[in-house]
C-alpha cells in the first residue's frame, strides 16, 4: 500500500501536526519509502500466532485504593502541576476559547 | 414489546434505543493514580503527576476500581472475563492530557449480562422486559472545560481526568422512553445496592450516551442512529428519545436522511444539536496500551467479588412478596432504593422483635407505616418535623402500641407528630398526652349500657336484621369514649350485648 | 597524582573510599573536562557542576562521618535528557520541551543519587531518543571524540540515540552515564565509542519519570568503560518500582560481586542469520574474534538459528512509532512545554502548530509513521501482524535458548560513519539498528563490549544477548572477551 499527498495530509491531521503543501509533498516518497519496506512482514506466515501483549511474562499488578500515599503519584500539588503551563490563570490551564 | 408509536405522515413508526452509561466507580482514589476523587475540589488540586500527563508518568490500576467492576458485571449476571486489556483510544482534547483515554475496546473486563426491568402499565411497559447489556468496560474520565471564565479562552481543570468509570452499553433492546427511563432507573439502583457508583446524576456519577434510531412498524433494519452525549437525569434521557424521534421522523418524512452524528442536549430548549467540536469523524486508533499488562483475574479474587454482592433489588423483591406477603406494588416501592429498603428492613426487624412475632407477621403493617403513615406526618408537618428525631426505635415503639391496641392509627400519627417535633418518647406521650385507647372493658360497657339504653327503637330494628346499624352503634360508642377506645374491644362488647 | 578523569566508576569508588582523593577532586575535575568539550562535542544540553560538586561533597562529609557509603558514592555520571530531573530542565532534545523543568525525580535517576552518585548535566540525545546518530537533536549533532585515522577531521557520529552518553565517557567527560534503549540505543553508541553498555531485561530499571519514546521497547541502562563499571552502575539503577506496571518484582542480585569471566560449561550460541549480506568484512571477523576468545575462556560454541531475524527490523519500526505516536500525543502545549499559538487560533489549529513547530523531522516521520500504521483500516495489517512477528522473533530466542545460554552476534554493521554521511535516507540509518532490535523486540538483556578497532580506527563492539533475567551471564561473557580483546583504544585529544 502506498500513501500519497491527501491520505499523508490526513494523517498529519490526525496526529495534529501542521504541514504546509511542500512538506506534504517531502513527506510522501519518505513515508512510501518506509512503508514500503515494512510491508515485507506480510511475507510472514502467522497463522495461529497471538500477537504479542507482553515481552517478560509477567501479569498486571494493581495498587491499594489509597488517596496521597505518594506524591510523586498523588494529588494535592497543584502549584506543581501548573509550574510549567504556558497559560496558568487563577488555578486553571488557559487555552483558547472552545465552542463546543 | 412497547407499544410506542410514532405517527408520521406517511405512517406509524417505532424507535430502537440503546444506552452507553458512564457511571463512575465508587473509589477513594482515581483508577491509575493516588489523588482523590472527592467531588467539588478547588480546580486542579486534585491531580497527580500522571493525571497531567507529565512526560515519563505511569498509570498503575486501582485495584478498588477493578473490583467494583468485577462485582457490578457479576450482580447484572454478566460474563466475567478472566482476562482483559486495557486500549488507549486516541484523540487530541483539551480535557485529555495524555491525547489519550485509557479504555477497554477488545478485551473489556465484562462481557455479556442483563437487566430486567418491571412491568409499569400507567408508564406503557405492559409486561417484565429483559434489557440485554452487552459490556462493561473501566476507563479513565475526561477533566473539565470552563467557557465563561474569560473572554478568549477556556479554562481547564484536570480533578475528575482520571476518576475511573464503568461505562456499560446496553443493547439496542428499548422501544420506548418509559423503557429507557425504568432502565436508568434500575441500572442505578443496582449499582447503588452493589456500591460500585454512588448514582448521584447531578454531580456527574452517572451520565448517559443515548443511541435513538427509528424504523417504519414492520420493518427489520435499523436505521441510522444518533448519540446524544452526557445526558444526566432520567427525565432528560427521556426527554432526549422523544425529541429525537419527533426530529428524526419529521427529517426522513421530508426527504431528508439521519447522519450519524454525535449530539448534545439542550435542556432549556429541548432539543438536540449536532456537536460541532466532534464533528470530524474520530479515527481513535485504538491500540494496546503498552504502558500496562493484561489484567488476569485470579479465582479467589471472583470469589471475595461474589461473596461481597448484597441481595440484589429482584430478589429482594421477590423475597417481600413471597416471604413477607408484601403487595407487588409495595415490594417494587420499597426496593427501588437502598435507602428505602434500608428503613424499611430495619423498622421491620425491631417492630418484630419488640413483638416477639416473625417479621412475615408484621410486614405489611411496617410498609403501610414506611410508605403511607410516616412520610404523610412528615409531609404535614413541613419546616416543624425535625427528621432527626425519626428513629427506627421511636417508630417501633409506636408500632408496637398500634398493635397491641394501646393506641389507636390516629392516635399513632398524632404520637409521631410530637415525636417529630419534640424527640420525647412515644410511651411518654401516649401515656402524658391521653393518647390512649381505652381497652378497659368496664368503661366501654358502661357507654354502651348508656347507649343501648337511649335507643332501644334502634336496638329492635338490628335484631329485626338491620346489620347496617352495627356502624350506628360503634360510632356512637367511640363518640362516647372520646375516640379512646379500642375499636376491637367495642366491637366484641357490642356483638356480645347486642346479642 | 592520577589522573582523576581517566577512572572508571569503580577506582572512582574505591578510592573515595579508601581515602585516595576526595569526590570534590573527582567532581571538579570532570567538570573541567566537561566545560572544555562543550562546544567542540556538545555532548550535554546542560551542565550541573553545582549539582556534581554538592553530591561530592555529601558523600565526602559522609566519609568523614564515618557512614557506610553508597555503591556508586563519590561517582559523577553525566544524566541522558530523557530522565526527568527535578528542578533541572528536561528536554528529550526537542524544541517541544525546551525549558521544561519537572517537579519531580524519575525512579532511575533517584536510585543513582541514593547511591551517592552525582550529576555533571543533562546528556544530549537524538531528539526523543528517535535516531542512531546523535543528528536528530534540537540542541545541535552530538560530535563522536573519535577521528578517523591518518589525520582525518570529518566529524564523526556518536551513534544514537544515548550519543551523548557515549561521547561523554569516551571522550573522559564523565566516568559513566546513563542511556536508554529502545531498538539499540544504548548498545550501538557504545559500540561507536568504544566502550561498554548493557540493556537489562525489560522491567529491570523503572521506566517512571523517563520520556516515553515505545512504552513495550524502552529500558534505561549503564554506559562506562568497562564491565565491572557497568555490573556496579546497572546494580544502582535496577530494583523494583510499584510505580511502573512493568516493572519486575525480585530481587536485583549483586552482579559486581558475582562477575565470573570463566565460560566453562557455558554454551554460546552463533545465530546463522547475523551473517547478513553486505556486512562489513571487519566486522565479521570482529565476530570470529570474539568467537575464539569465548571458546577461550572455555565456552562450547554452538550454531543457532534465529529465523526471523530478517523481520525483527520492520517489526520494529511498525510497533515502536505506533507507541511513540500515542506517548508523543501529551506534547501538545496545553500544561508544560512550547506553545504556538498562532493569530486566532483554536485549539486544534494550537496542537497543530505547536507540533509542527516542536517536533523535528524524524519525530514527525515517525509519529506520522506510527499514526498511519494505527489508522481504521490498517491496524490489522500493521501492527497486528508486527506484534505476531514479535511474538515469532521472541520464540526464536526461546528455541535458540535449549541450546545456548549466551548469544554472541556483532552489534552493529558497520563502526561510526561521518555526521551526515547517512542522515538523508531514513532507511539506511535504520538499518543501524538491524543487529540490536531483535533482543529489544524480545526483551532480552543484552550488551556491547569494544573489541578492537577497524581499519580507519575506530572502535568496533561485539553484541551479548542472554536469558530474559540472566543480565549476569551476559556480563560475565562479555567480561571474559573484555578480558582477552585487550580494548585499550581511546580517542586521541582534538578538542
Ligand atoms: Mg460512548
Ligand atoms: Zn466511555
Amino acid at each position: 500500500m502506498s500513501v500519497d499527498k491527501a491520505t499523508v495530509a490526513k494523517i498529519a491531521s490526525l496526529a495534529r501536526i501542521q504541514m504546509d503543501d511542500d512538506a506534504l509533498e517531502r513527506m510522501v516518497p519518505e513515508l512510501n519509502n518506509i512503508l514500503g519496506w515494512v510491508e515485507q512482514l506480510g511475507e510472514v506466515d502467522c497463522t495461529g500466532v497471538e500477537p504479542m501483549t507482553a515481552v517478560i511474562p509477567n501479569t498486571l499488578r494493581l495498587r491499594d485504593d489509597v488517596v496521597n500515599a505518594d506524591p510523586k503519584t498523588g494529588g494535592d500539588r497543584r502549584d506543581d502541576i501548573l509550574a510549567n503551563a504556558p497559560a496558568a490563570e487563577h488555578g486553571f490551564f488557559g487555552v483558547p476559547k472552545v465552542i463546543e | 414489546m412497547s407499544n410506542y408509536r410514532i405517527h408520521g405522515a406517511t405512517g406509524e413508526w417505532e424507535v430502537v434505543i440503546g444506552l452507553e452509561v458512564h457511571a463512575q466507580v465508587t473509589s477513594k482514589s482515581k483508577l491509575f493514580s493516588g489523588a482523590d476523587t472527592t467531588f467539588g475540589a478547588e480546580p486542579n488540586t486534585q491531580v497527580s503527576l500522571i493525571d497531567a500527563a507529565m512526560p515519563g508518568m505511569l498509570p498503575v490500576p486501582n485495584a478498588e476500581c477493578i473490583r467494583q467492576a468485577v462485582r457490578t458485571g457479576m450482580a447484572i449476571e454478566a460474563q466475567i472475563n478472566k482476562y482483559s486489556r486495557f486500549d488507549r483510544k486516541n484523540y487530541f482534547y483539551a480535557d485529555l492530557p495524555q491525547g489519550y483515554q485509557i479504555s477497554q475496546l477488545y478485551h473489556p473486563i465484562v462481557g455479556e449480562g442483563q437487566l430486567l426491568i418491571e412491568k409499569d402499565e400507567k408508564a406503557g411497559i405492559p409486561e417484565d422486559k429483559i434489557i440485554g447489556i452487552e459490556r462493561i468496560h473501566v476507563e479513565q474520565d475526561a477533566g473539565k472545560l470552563m467557557h465563561d471564565q474569560h473572554p478568549t479562552m477556556s479554562y481547564v481543570d484536570l480533578n475528575r481526568c482520571g476518576v475511573a468509570l464503568m461505562e456499560i452499553v446496553s443493547k439496542p433492546d428499548m422501544t420506548s422512553p418509559a423503557e429507557a427511563g425504568a432502565y436508568v432507573r434500575k441500572l442505578r439502583s443496582i449499582l447503588r445496592y452493589v456500591g460500585s457508583c454512588d448514582g448521584n446524576m447531578e454531580q456527574g456519577s452517572m451520565r448517559a450516551d443515548v443511541n435513538v434510531s427509528v424504523r417504519k412498524v414492520g420493518d427489520t433494519e435499523l436505521g441510522t442512529r444518533t448519540e446524544t452525549k452526557n445526558v444526566n437525569s432520567v427525565r432528560f434521557v427521556m426527554a432526549v428519545i422523544e425529541s429525537e424521534v419527533r426530529r428524526q421522523v419529521d427529517l426522513i418524512e421530508d426527504g431528508g436522511e439521519v447522519v450519524q452524528e454525535t449530539r448534545l442536549y439542550d435542556p432549556d430548549k429541548n432539543e438536540t444539536r449536532s456537536m460541532r467540536s466532534k464533528e470530524d469523524a474520530h479515527d481513535y486508533r485504538y491500540f494496546p496500551d503498552p504502558d500496562l499488562l493484561p489484567l488476569n483475574l485470579e479465582d479467589d479474587f471472583l470469589e471475595e467479588c461474589r461473596a461481597s454482592l448484597p441481595e440484589l433489588p429482584d430478589a429482594k423483591r421477590l423475597r417481600y412478596i413471597n416471604e413477607l406477603g408484601l403487595s407487588e406494588y409495595n415490594a417494587h416501592v420499597l426496593t427501588a432504593e437502598v435507602e428505602t429498603f434500608a428503613r424499611f428492613e430495619t423498622l421491620l426487624a425491631i417492630t418484630a422483635e419488640h413483638l416477639g412475632k416473625p417479621e412475615s407477621d408484621t410486614a405489611t403493617t411496617v410498609a403501610n407505616w414506611s410508605m403511607s403513615t410516616a412520610p404523610g406526618v412528615v409531609k404535614s408537618l413541613g419546616d416543624e418535623a425535625n427528621l432527626e428525631y425519626a428513629t427506627a426505635e421511636a417508630q417501633a415503639a409506636i408500632l408496637k402500641m398500634q398493635d397491641t391496641g394501646k393506641i389507636s392509627g390516629g392516635q399513632a400519627k398524632e404520637i409521631y407528630e410530637i415525636v417529630l417535633k419534640t424527640g420525647r418518647s412515644p410511651d411518654e406521650i401516649a401515656d402524658t398526652e391521653g393518647l390512649k385507647q381505652v381497652s378497659d372493658t368496664g368503661a366501654i360497657e358502661e357507654a354502651i349500657d348508656a347507649i343501648i339504653a337511649a335507643n332501644g327503637d334502634k336496638v329492635e330494628q338490628y335484631k329485626g336484621g338491620k346489620d347496617k346499624l352495627f356502624g350506628f352503634f360503634v360510632g356512637q360508642t367511640m363518640k362516647a369514649m372520646q375516640g379512646k377506645a379500642n375499636p376491637a374491644v367495642v366491637n366484641q362488647l357490642l356483638k356480645d350485648k347486642l346479642g | 597524582m592520577t589522573n582523576l578523569t581517566e577512572l572508571g566508576v569503580a577506582a572512582i569508588r574505591d578510592g573515595v573510599a579508601k581515602g585516595d582523593f576526595t569526590a570534590r577532586e573527582v567532581a571538579e575535575a570532570f567538570n573541567a573536562n566537561v566545560a572544555a568539550a562543550q562546544d567542540a562535542l556538545n555532548a550535554f544540553i546542560v551542565t550541573t557542576p553545582d549539582a556534581a560538586l554538592a553530591a561530592a561533597d555529601a558523600v565526602d562529609a559522609d566519609r568523614a562521618a564515618g557512614k557506610e557509603l553508597g555503591r556508586m558514592a563519590g561517582v559523577p555520571i553525566g544524566m541522558k535528557d530523557l530522565f526527568a530531573t527535578k528542578g533541572v530542565q528536561t528536554t528529550a532534545a526537542s524544541h517541544i520541551l525546551e525549558g521544561f523543568t519537572p517537579q519531580y525525580e524519575s525512579t532511575v535517576s533517584s536510585n543513582l543519587w541514593a547511591a551517592g552518585a552525582g550529576m555533571l548535566g543533562k546528556l544530549n540525545l537524538d531528539q526523543f531518543a528517535m535516531g542512531s546518530s546523535n543528528e536528530t537533536s534540537y540542541f545541535g549533532n552530538v560530535v563522536s571524540p573519535w577521528r578517523r585515522s591518518g589525520g582525518s577531521n570529518t566529524q564523526m557520529s556518536p551513534g544514537g540515540s544515548s550519543g551523548g552518553s557515549s561521547t561523554c565517557v569516551s571522550a573522559r567527560l564523565a566516568p559513566a552515564a546513563t542511556g536508554t534503549d529502545t531498538g539499540g540505543s544504548i548498545r550501538q553508541p557504545a559500540a561507536f565509542a568504544g566502550i561498554t553498555g548493557v540493556k537489562p531485561t525489560y522491567g529491570r530499571c523503572s521506566r517512571w519519570g523517563v520520556v516515553a519514546f515505545a512504552s513495550s521497547l524502552d529500558q534505561a541502562g549503564p554506559m562506562a568503560h568497562d564491565v565491572r563499571d557497568c555490573a556496579i552502575m546497572l546494580g544502582a539503577m535496577a530494583g523494583f518500582d510499584p510505580k511502573d506496571s512493568t516493572s519486575l518484582d525480585m530481587p536485583v542480585p549483586d552482579w559486581e560481586a558475582a562477575l565470573n569471566s570463566d565460560m566453562k560449561g557455558k554454551k554460546v550460541g552463533i545465530p546463522k542469520e547475523y551473517r547478513m549480506e553486505g556486512t562489513d568484512p571487519e566486522i565479521l571477523k570482529s565476530w570470529d574474534d570474539g568467537i575464539a576468545w569465548l571458546k577461550d575462556a572455555g565456552a562450547e560454541i554452538v550454531d543457532i538459528s534465529l529465523p526471523h531475524t530478517k523481520y525483527a527490523l520492520p517489526a520494529y519500526y511498525i510497533i515502536a512509532p505506533a507507541e511513540a505516536s500515542s506517548n508523543l500525543a501529551r506534547y501538545d502545549g496545553v500544561r508544560y512545554g512550547l506553545r504556538d499559538l498562532p493569530e486566532g487560533a483554536g485549539l486544534q489549529d494550537m496542537y497543530a502548530a505547536t507540533r509542527a513547530a516542536g517536533f523535528g523531522d524524524e519525530v514527525k516521520r515517525r509519529v506520522l509513521i506510527g499514526t498511519y500504521v494505527l489508522s481504521a483500516g490498517f491496524y490489522d495489517a500493521y501492527y497486528n501482524q508486527a506484534q505476531k512477528v514479535r511474538a515469532l522473533v521472541a520464540q526464536d530466542f526461546e528455541k535458540a535458548w535449549e541450546h545456548c545460554d549466551v548469544i554472541l552476534a556483532p552489534t552493529t554493521p558497520t563502526a561510526s560513519f561521518g555526521l551526515g554521511e547517512k542522515s538523508d535516507d531514513p532507511l539506511a540509518m535504520y538499518l543501524n539498528d538491524v543487529f540490536a532490535v531483535p533482543a529489544s523486540l524480545a526483551g532480552l538483556p543484552a550488551m556491547s563490549v569494544p573489541c578492537g578497532v577497524n581499519s580507519e580506527g575506530l572502535p568496533l563492539g561485539l553484541q551479548i544477548v542472554g536469558k530474559a533475567f540472566d543480565e549476569q551471564g551476559v556480563l560475565n561473557a562479555g567480561l571474559a572477551i573484555e578480558e582477552r580483546a585487550g580494548f585499550t583504544a581511546k580517542p586521541e585529544k582534538w578538542w
